[in-house]
Order: C-alpha cells, then structure tokens, then sequence
C-alpha cells in the first residue's frame, strides 16, 4: 500500500535529494491538515538514517502513528504542561524576597507579556524583578520545588516568541540586574551583570578607547544576557566571530537554584568541559545567566562607510569577492538589501535613497588603526569597483553622522517591515551564492499572495533575512510559505534558523537542520539540567521530545 | 553677471561627537577628534550646486579658512559638486582666535576678488553659533543680505529669499551681488556619489594667505574660560503619590 502511494503521490518540485523527495510524498497524504514536520520523528536531515528506505519495517510503524491527526499548526503552541498555578503563598514569599519587585499589575504586565513584533501573547500575572544573583537563585529554587514555570526575559526584542510567556509562566525580568562589575583596559575583557543593555554597554567602552564585539538593530533595548542566551550575531560578526568566542565566563543560576559560577576573566582554560558553550545559545531553557565576562575589541580609529548599488546579485557576490581581497583585513561588515526594501524605507520611514535607484545595494564597514592607510586601501577598491562595473553608483561615509545615516538604511529595514502590515520573518543560512535564489523563487511562489517580499542580510556570513507582508495575519499565505521555505533550505544543507533561534515559533522545524539523534540528545541535556522542565517551556526543543 | 558663486565651507567637530573640555578650561579637545564640514555649511553647497545644475549660475567656488585639514573640508565640496576650492590657510595662533570678524575680512576681499555674484554660507557654525559672518561681510561689502533663507530663487538680477524669522516667514527682494545664509530647511544636501568623489581629487584648490588678502587677523576678542554645563543630576523615583507629595513639599517646591 506504501508503494502505491508512493508512486501515485506527485511530489513537488523541490530542489532536494530523492530520498527526502520520497519521504515528503509519502508522508503528505497520512497528514492533511497540517505542515509536515509536526509529528514527524523522521527528520529530513537523517539522509543517512537506515529507515528511510521505503518498505522497511521501522518505515511502516511510524506512519501508522501519523494517523493521528494533529492538534495545532506546529508554530502554535502546545498544550499547557500540567506546571502549578501561582498562589496567594508564592506573591507573599516573592514581595518578601524582592520588596516592591514583585509586579502584578496588568496594566505593568502588558507590554512584558507581548512580543516585540505583537505576534505573541502570554497571560503570566506575575513579574518579578531581582538584583542580584542570589535573588534569582532564591526564585528559582522555590519555583522549582513547588514546580512553577518560569520564563527569563531580557530586552524582549526577540524575533521568535521565545521571550515572553506562553500561557501563565512567570516572567523573570534581569532588567534591574544592570551594573557593570570590572573592566580592564589591557585584556579588554568586561564583566557585568546580565540585565546591561547593549548600547550602554558600548558607550561605556568607547568612552575607554573599546567596543562590544557585537552590534545590532535592537541594541537601544536587547541586554547582554538575551544576547548571550540567544547567541546573537548582528551586523559584526563578520569580524569579530560569534558569542562562542568571544563570550570568556558565564555566571549561571540552574533550574533548582544553584549557582554555577564559570565567569572566568581568561582568554585561555582548557581545564574540563567547557560548559559555558551549552548556555550561550540555549534560549533561558538550561539556565539564567546572571552575569557575563566577555572580550571586547578596541575601538577602531578610523571608520569609513560605503554604501554601494548593483544591478545583479552575481555582481554583488564578486563585489564581496572583490572587498576581501582588496580590504582584508579592514573589512568589519558587508550587508545587503534589495530595492524592495529600499522601497519600504522610503515609503514608511521617509528615508531617501542615498544614491540612484539600482536593484541591489551593500553596506561596507571598515575599521583600521590608521586613517590614511585605509582611505588608500578604500580608494582603490572603489575605483577598481566602478571601473570594473561590478558598482553602478554609490557613496562614502567617514564623518559620525553620516556614518549613522547610512548605517540606517540597513539597521532600519526591521522597523520598516512592521509599518508595511503583518510580517512572516525567516532567517535562514544558505550557501552564499544561493542566497537571493530563495527571495526570487519565493516571489515567482507566492505571485500576488503576498503584499511585499524582500531580502536583505548578512551576506558575508550567508544569512538572509527573508520577509514577507500581507495586510493582515494570512493562514492561506503561510500554508503557501511554510513549508517551502523550510524545504527549500533544507535541500541546500542550510539553517532554518541563522541567529534567531528557535523560540516559540520555530521548535518545531529543528529537524530541517538537525539530524534526529542530535535533537535526542538536546533533550537529554534539557531533562538532565531541568528534570522538571520549568525554564522557558514549550520554546526550543520540539514538542515531540517530550 | 559673473555666474560665480562663492561658498563658505567651515571644518567644525562633528556634531556626533561627545565634546570634552580641556583639563585647563582654555578650550575644547580638538585633537585627534572626528572633523566634518559645517551642516548648515553643507545646505549652502548644495543651494550652490543646484543653482548651477538648474544653469542659473555658472561656477561654483568652495572656500574655506584654517589649517592643512580644511583642505579635507574644500573636497567634501567639490564631491558634492563644486568646480574649485580655495584654501585659504590660517594656523597655529591665529588659527585659534579666528572668528567671524576676520572670515568676514577674508571673505569680503575674496568676493570682489572673484567677482562674485553671490555669497552663500551657512547661517551659523554649531562649535561658536556666533550666527555673524554672513552679515559682516555683507556690511563690508555694502552687499544686501538674504540671511536665515529657506527659499531662493533667481529672477534676472534679483533674488527672491523667503527667510525664516520669529513671527514666521519674510519673503524679500534683494538685488545682486547679494550675500545669503542657508537655514536648515533650505535643502536637503546629497551624498556625495562615488564617481563625483573621484572626479573631486583631480578638481583644483588653490593656496591663498591672509596677507595676501590684505586681511589683518588680530582678534579683538580674548578667551577667558571654556566650562562645560553643570551635570543634570539624577532624578528621584518615589514609590508612592504620598512620597511624591512629601518630597514636593520637602524641597519647598509646593
């Protein structure tokens, strides 16, 4: 019977291998009303996976389990877990332990229960606000023996609704916990707690003569432990390397309330397992980081910006080429975006092009020790660029303010999104050159479905940010969207997630890029640090581990 | 007419920069901090260049006074669309007690060495907002003035300028050779585009000096002390409408 379903079921036409192009057409038919990977154990990134072979006995018993049909759409959330409810005794042992930081206000509630792009909303009745360490490890020790759910919250300016609660979870704000506890000046490495926001974090340096070594849209409002915890990359990576390597010490409070005090201040420690690693990017579903150690760069003396336009994206692909071997060493970023997004900018935010109109545009940073070595470096690369070409027109930055305003036409591509109607984000890792396949196939997809579909990103490090517009909240749109652009970048070896994570909204779709025996094991770290599961539920392992 | 405008452009800190005072109060850190050109210094360039592309005028002149770093200043200019520049080179000592009184010297002999038909600068500089040049040198040159302009438009050999004042707008006629300052909402100035850069590095600034001018630098003005403004000082949050109240009352402020 298996066969002939096989053979009768047309697949679509994916760019994929025929053995995930077999297993999708079986499994479609067994699974009519929802996406595919909501009760799917088999993942398609088992390509080696023995059971995946039509006909075998394994094949057979897990298809006869997908008989039952769904409950939700794999984003939504799952059912509540059976957590307890807060009683008038837990208010009366938090305002003892935090006076006057225990909030239950709605009204005060509110915006902490929403998420930042108002996709995501909780119903959690309480907030607690600590100060120190030892507060949160008193919280979650008696949240943990009387078996509350609770949901660490930063800056609240995640993407995936994983900072806000999903049901009654109480929220566990670091916002009061944000003072700066050392820096020296000759390592660069800083200590502080991990309620700091970003941006004071980086004037704080600067004023010292360093940098954060990372940098993003949300730095006004996103704190070093969300940071931490979501293992941000933002628009600095491409220089400074990710939070795993830049991260030097962690200070953790784990689900019963101990203290695991890792915030070495030491560039180099091979004594044992290197247990920071497993937090920074786990989401607030392994521990609270209270405090972070973290090496900062020096602050560039000479910063230029370029803002360039290109008529075809193979263009733009030998651009970059071009700018890593011309800049090197100076290069410290290179975005891109598309007109569509410059459309947006200048519809939405009034912001004018700073050059003609072209298909693609890139933003380039640099940022070097010596002024003039790196105007030198700079101008040629410029004119080798127009004279090639490769750059149909652009401009150069080297003053603050003009810095700033360039800088904008890319950092301000989020908030222009949110003004164009409900917005469908992806952020996927692909293989550099097939990054705008995805936007152009999405576009010829979805045809007049979708109000605006644009792509922009961190090209250099081969993430897009790809978005889609409708007016309003479109089930028949992302039925139209998910699962291709899971599919599709599933078939090229890509992330489904670059650098959001996984939150709420995407837990479930952890198998497009993670074999199944790795997400097992996830799930034996998870119940191995949190055996009663009480830190950030339902977010980032998929509902079918449990 | 000529059809030459001359434009001043002034270097001034950048105004995204953090200013420090010196340790010794006698000014502010300028060493080793970012420099750009003047942003109502830019709208005046940009009026200029538009002038010139709608072929109301002919040429373009950027002029700037200081040291060798102005000359970073002038090429801005020329990026943005000017055909010259002149440097008009003022260091060390006299660099430091320059103000409007001596721009305006300097620019007044320019404008007739030039045989400008208009002087367009910027209506104050955001390190002194001494708000003077433009109208000094109108007054040495016995020129009419279009000052804080958020409008202008040729017509033959007059100038109509809509000016912003406190009441609200003033439109006036004024005859040329005439000298206008620009006020924020005259323009929006360009960016510079990259094949525009280049061709500015092989546009011409020529070297002039003071004395050649037959401009005497002296300054009748004498720094005394540069301070920085008292720190605002930390609010105080109360818990409760009661505190609130009491502190009001505390602080004999009700």
């Amino acid at each position: 019977e298996i066969q002939t379903v096989l053979m009768s079921t047309s697949a679509r036409l994916f760019r994929s291998s025929p053995l995930t192009v077999r297993l999708r057409a079986a499994l479609r038919p067994l699974c009519p009303h929802s996406t595919l990977t909501c009760t799917a154990r088999l993942s398609p990134a088992d390509v080696h996976s023995p059971f995946l072979a039509c006909g075998s006995g394994q094949f057979v018993a897990s298809t006869r389990k997908l008989h039952v049909e769904p409950k939700s759409s794999p984003d939504g959330a799952p059912e509540r877990l059976p957590f307890s409810k807060v009683t008038e005794e837990d208010l009366a042992y938090f305002r003892k332990i935090l006076a006057g930081r225990t909030i239950t206000d709605p009204d005060l509630l509110e915006s902490s229960n929403v998420d930042w792009l108002k996709t995501v909303k909780g119903s959690s009745e309480v907030l607690l606000r600590p100060q120190t360490t030892e507060e949160v490890s008193q919280i979650l020790s008696y949240c943990n023996s009387r078996n509350l759910a609770v949901n660490p919250q930063g800056g609240n300016t995640g993407l995936v609704g994983g900072s806000v609660p999903v049901y009654d979870e109480i929220i566990l704000s670091t916002s009061l916990m944000n003072n700066i506890l050392t820096f020296d000046n000759i390592s660069g490495i800083l200590t502080c707690q991990a309620g700091c926001v970003l941006e004071n974090l980086s004037l704080y340096l600067e004023e010292r003569d360093y940098i954060m070594p990372l940098d993003l849209g949300a730095k006004g409002s996103c704190q070093i432990g969300g940071n931490v915890a979501t293992n941000a990359g933002g628009l600095r990576l491409l220089r400074y390397g990710s939070l795993h390597g830049t991260v030097l010490g962690l200070e953790v409070v784990l689900a019963d309330g101990r203290v695991l005090d890792c915030l070495a201040t030491l560039r180099k420690d091979n004594t044992g397992y290197d247990l920071k690693q497993l937090f920074i990017g786990s989401e607030g579903t392994l521990g609270v980081i209270t405090a972070v150690s973290i090496l900062c760069p020096r602050k560039p003396k000479s910063t230029n910006v370029v803002f360039l336009g290109c008529e075809t994206f193979e263009e733009l692909l030998k651009t970059f080429q071009l700018c890593r071997g011309m800049l090197g060493e100076i290069l410290s970023a290179f975005e891109f975006l598309d007109s569509e997004c410059m459309r947006l900018l200048n519809t939405h935010l009034k912001l004018p092009n700073p050059i003609t109109d072209c298909p693609f545009y890139i933003v380039i940073e640099t940022s070097g020790s010596d002024q003039d070595h790196d105007s030198q470096k700079l101008d040629n690369f410029l004119e080798k660029a127009m004279a090639s070409t490769l750059v149909t027109d652009g401009t150069v930055a080297t003053e603050q303010s003009k810095i700033k305003d360039l800088w904008s036409m890319r950092e301000r591509v989020t908030e222009a999104l949110t003004h164009d109607g409900f917005t469908y984000k992806y952020d996927i890792s692909l293989p550099v050159e097939r990054i705008y396949q995805l936007v152009t196939d999405m576009r010829q997809h979805l045809g007049d479905r979708a109000k605006s579909v644009v792509g922009y990103g961190h090209v250099g490090d081969g993430n897009l940010h790809l978005n889609i517009t409708s007016p309003a909240k479109d089930p028949a749109l992302l039925a139209a969207i998910e699962p291709f652009v899971y599919e599709w970048t599933a078939s090229c070896q890509g992330s489904i997630s670059a650098e959001h994570g996984l939150g709420l909204k995407k837990r479930n779709y952890i198998y497009y890029s993670k074999p199944s025996q790795a997400v097992a094991l996830m799930g034996n770290i998870k119940a191995m640090l949190d055996p009663k599961g009480i830190l950030n539920p339902y977010k980032t392992l998929p509902d079918d581990l449990k | 007419m000529s059809g030459r405008v001359l434009v001043g452009v002034k270097r001034v800190i950048d105004y995204a920069v953090k200013i420090r005072v010196k340790p010794d109060n006698s000014g502010v850190v300028t060493d080793g901090v970012k420099h750009s050109m003047n942003p109502f210094c830019e709208i005046a360039v940009e009026e200029a260049v538009k002038l010139k592309e709608k072929k109301l005028i002919k040429e373009v002149v950027a002029v700037s006074c200081g040291p060798q770093q102005s000359q970073e200043t002038i090429r801005t200019a020329l990026a943005m669309g000017a055909d010259r520049g002149i440097h008009v080179e003022v260091a060390g000592k006299d660099y430091e007690t320059l103000g409007p009184l001596q721009v305006s010297k300097i620019m007044a002999a320019l404008a007739k060495k030039e045989d400008a038909q208009l002087l367009i600068l910027g209506k104050q500089a955001i390190d002194d907002d001494c708000n003077q040049t433009g109208q000094m040198t109108a007054a040495l040159l016995d020129w009419p003035q279009g000052t804080f302009a958020s409008e202008v438009s040729l017509d033959g050999d007059k100038v109509k300028v809509v000016r912003e004042i406190d009441g609200g707008l003033e439109t006036i006629k004024i005859s040329t050779p005439a000298v206008l300052t620009a006020d924020l909402r005259l323009n929006t100035p360009r960016y510079a585009t990259l094949p525009n850069i280049m061709k500015a590095k092989k546009k011409k600034i020529a070297n002039v000096k003071p004395a050649d001018l037959g401009v005497d630098l002296t300054s009748r003005l004498e720094v005394l002390k540069v301070e920085e403004p008292p720190q605002r000082e930390a609010g105080v949050k109360v818990e409760t409408v009661e505190d609130l109240v009491g502190k009001l009352k505390e602080t004999g402020r009700i």
